[in-house]
This record gives structure tokens, C-alpha cells and sequence, in this order.
């Protein structure tokens, strides 16, 4: 019926995927346009309220500090200030009213339950610890895996995770490494939370892959971190 | 038969307001024609996010406003678009509207966009809001279209809500993030959970129902 149609009448046809194309296309600019403007207009506010919530979550995982600043590694392995053309990951370390360094936050991520979790720990390199622990994104499941952003006692192995370097500061002694609930006997080790075992052995294993890096190159370069090195 | 029944039990219920289309248009979403509790569109969303007050207001907020800005394009445009393709200019309309909401949710608050997560894109395939796009908005002039929009919008939110609050005070003990119960109280935690959503919605149901019969009868 259609096709006996479309026979009988091609100039028909042609004015109809004329309009069709007409519409798709029109709406399509259309609605281009309409995605630039609001990404345009909302891009500045959604990068500030970001850099906020980061810079909140710094001064969560480095406990006294006032300030913080972003530094990066230069090709040579030197912590630099951040600068925009640098794209290796930043650190942030946080210095309390003496301009003194108090500690260094490190951002790390890895596989969840649902989903990636990003985190973000404070380690200080005076005590050599981990001294605060922050989710900054997590889809784990609610009620069970999103434990590991309020269980106290889970929280409580963030106070003080030991991450003492070997005696050439070339690597960490003891890598940190998640247990099971009621298995915590040395100072590196993550103890889970049962209910939410999956979500809380991938932060152990994320803190235990990001300082196995991070560490031994923040405690060779701190006094670079600290605010009075030009000096 | 039983539509008659009904018509008149609106007239009844809701008598102080005269007796016009474009209050009927804005009213039907409300109630008699609810998104949720009567048509029962729109379900991934009503289960997922419903787990607080909070997340279920505004993920009402969003479909509404997404709802809303679609239904004028569609109808401004009902002439303008062929039928053959009509659905592919609806989705695109509709995504569009979506993006935009994303990124003003993004702009409010990065806290609600990460606990709303995934669910915002996931607006553009809520059957709610093309099923008024193409039943009503590509049928109808703009205002009629607008007031259809909104009434179900706002049915929507209702709808939400209804299940965000009883799902958050049995199941986080809190309303808004405000704490209820005293300490003693043992949190429901089903409740949050997606099975939870599927209890409270079969218990707005059936008073819904009994609600409808019972108006029905008198």
C-alpha cells in the first residue's frame, strides 16, 4: 500500500524526506545550541563548586592545617607548583597558622562494587601515617558498601595507618593491605566492615596501591613541599 | 461507564474550582490520571531514587522541568515535525532538556548530583515524559500542552515524595535529615534499599486504589 503509493507519486516523497531531513536537522541545531549555552553559562560555577568541595575534603583528611596548595611532579621527579600544562596528577599539602607542614593529600581511585571509587588520604610525613580519609565519589550500594563513608570503626583505621618507609627511604616497609573485621593486629592493615567486605577491602588495596607510589617520592621531596624552601 | 462515574467524582472533589478544559487538564495529572499511582510510568526512576525525601524531591523537580520545557517544544513545534520521524525529534528534544538539567543540578550542588548519580541521564528514557509527548504535546496548542505538563509534573513530585518520606523515616529514621526517632531506633534498612521501594509503591497502590473505589461507589 505504502510502496504502490510512493511509486505513483515521487515528487510526494521527495517533499516528504525534504521535511523530514528539515526537522531533524533544524531540531538538532536547535537543541545544539540550546547544550553550548548552558554548558557555556553553568561551566565556571560547576568547576568552582568543585574545587570547593576538593578543597573542603583537604581540610578533612589533613586535620589543623588553614591553607593548602597543589603541587606537581616535574619531569625530573621534583615537586613543582601546579601549573595548568602540567597533566601528571597533583598533591596537596596542607600547612596549619606557623606556615608549617602538617601533611600531604593524595587523591587515588580504583574498582568498587558498583562502581569506580575515588578517594582522597592524608599522609604525614613527619609521623609517617595516614592521618584522614575521605570518599570523594562512590556509587556503592546504600545502606551496605556507602559504610565506608560513615562506619566509625572503619573510619578509626584511617587515624593512624603506620606507612614507615625501609631504612634506604626507598620504598614503604609494610604495604598497607586490607583484613577482615576483627583480623587488625599490625598498624598497616585496613580492617573491613562486615556488610560492606567488598567495598572496604577496594579501599584497602586502592590506599595500599596509591602509597606504595606516593609515599617514598613525598618523603623524598618534602622539603620542596614545605613553604619556606627558597629560603 | 466507570469514566463517567469518575468525571462526576472530580466535579464533586474539587468543586470550589469552576468546571473548565484547562483546570481539567492541570487537575487529571494530579490525581485521576497520577503518573505513578494510576498509569504507573516512569518506574526506574520512582524506585531507584526515592530513598530519601531530599533525592526524591528533586529528582521530581528535574523530570517535572524536563517534562515541562519538552511538551513546549514538542507542541510549538507538532507541525513542523513529520510523523515518520517524530519519535527520533522527541528523544532529541527530551536529551537535550536532560543535558541542560545535568549540568544545572551540576551547578547547584555537587552533593545532590552525587547522590542523584545516574539517574538524571537516565531521565531521557523515562517513558512518563515521551508518553506525554507523543499522546498529548504533539496533539495539542501549547498552553493546553504546558498545563498537562504541569499537572503531571507536580503528580510526579506528589508521587515521589510520597515515597521518598515513608521510605527515609522507616528506613534512615530522619525526615529531610532531621532526626525522628530516639537513639533506640533500629533503622529498617531494606527500607533504602531497592527492594524497599517495591514495598512502599505496593502500599501507596493499594491505598490509592481503596482511596478510588471508595469515590467511586459514593
Amino acid at each position: 500500500m505504502n510502496l504502490n503509493k510512493t511509486q505513483q507519486n515521487p515528487a510526494n516523497t521527495s517533499a516528504n524526506s525534504f521535511s523530514m531531513l528539515r526537522a531533524m536537522v533544524g531540531i538538532g541545531i536547535l537543541c545544539a545550541l540550546m547544550i553550548v549555552l548552558t554548558y557555556e553559562g553553568t561551566f565556571g560555577r560547576i568547576e568552582q563548586l568543585k574545587a570547593e568541595a576538593l578543597e573542603k575534603a583537604i581540610f578533612r583528611v589533613i586535620p589543623g592545617i588553614v591553607k593548602s596548595s597543589a603541587f606537581q611532579l616535574d619531569p625530573d621527579g621534583n615537586f613543582v607548583e601546579a601549573s595548568e600544562e602540567n597533566t601528571t596528577p597533583m598533591i596537596y599539602a596542607g600547612y596549619d597558622e606557623n606556615d608549617r607542614l602538617v601533611g600531604v593529600a593524595v587523591e587515588a581511585s580504583g574498582q568498587g562494587y558498583a562502581d569506580i571509587l575515588r578517594i582522597l588520604y592524608g599522609y604525614d610525613p613527619e609521623s609517617q601515617k595516614i592521618i584522614g580519609f575521605y570518599v570523594l565519589e562512590s556509587k556503592e550500594t546504600p545502606g551496605l558498601g556507602d559504610k565506608i563513608e560513615k562506619d566509625p570503626n572503619f573510619l578509626a583505621n584511617f587515624e593512624a595507618l603506620d606507612l614507615s618507609l625501609n631504612d634506604d627511604r626507598s620504598a614503604v616497609k609494610n604495604r598497607v593491605i586490607p583484613v577482615k573485621k576483627g583480623a587488625k593486629e599490625n598498624a598497616w592493615e585496613v580492617e573491613g566492615i562486615t556488610g560492606a567486605t567488598i567495598s572496604s577491602r577496594a579501599i584497602g588495596n586502592i590506599i595500599g596501591e596509591s602509597t606504595d607510589y606516593w609515599v617514598p617520592v613525598i618523603y623524598k621531596n618534602k622539603e620542596k613541599l614545605m613553604l619556606n624552601s627558597e629560603e | 461507564m466507570s469514566n463517567l462515574v469518575q468525571d462526576k467524582k472530580d466535579t464533586d472533589f474539587f468543586s470550589s474550582l469552576k468546571e473548565s478544559p484547562s483546570t481539567n487538564e492541570f487537575i487529571k495529572g494530579l490525581w485521576r490520571d497520577n503518573p505513578v499511582f494510576v498509569q504507573v510510568l516512569g518506574m526506574c526512576p520512582v524506585l531507584a531514587v526515592s530513598n530519601t525525601a531530599e533525592n526524591a524531591l528533586a529528582m521530581g523537580l528535574a523530570t517535572a522541568f524536563v517534562l515541562l520545557m519538552s511538551n513546549l517544544l514538542v507542541s510549538s513545534l507538532r507541525n513542523f515535525i513529520p510523523k515518520q520521524v517524530r519519535i527520533a525529534s522527541y528523544i532529541l528534544i527530551i536529551a537535550t532538556f536532560v543535558t541542560i538539567t545535568d549540568y544545572a543540578i551540576q551547578a547547584i550542588s555537587v552533593e545532590l548530583h552525587k547522590s542523584l548519580g545516574a539517574f538524571i541521564s537516565l531521565i531521557v528514557v523515562n517513558c512518563l515524559i515521551l508518553s506525554r509527548a507523543e499522546s498529548f504535546a504533539s496533539k495539542n496548542n501549547i498552553g493546553r500542552s504546558m498545563l498537562d505538563a504541569l499537572g503531571m509534573g507536580v503528580g510526579f513530585i506528589f508521587a515521589l515524595f510520597c515515597l521518598g518520606a515513608v521510605r527515609e523515616v522507616l528506613g534512615n529514621g530522619t525526615i529531610f535529615g532531621f532526626s525522628l526517632f530516639p537513639e533506640a531506633f533500629q533503622e529498617w534498612i531494606v527500607m533504602i534499599l531497592p527492594a524497599g521501594g517495591f514495598f512502599t509503591l505496593a502500599a501507596w497502590l493499594l491505598i490509592f486504589n481503596i482511596i478510588q473505589k471508595k469515590g467511586s461507589k459514593t
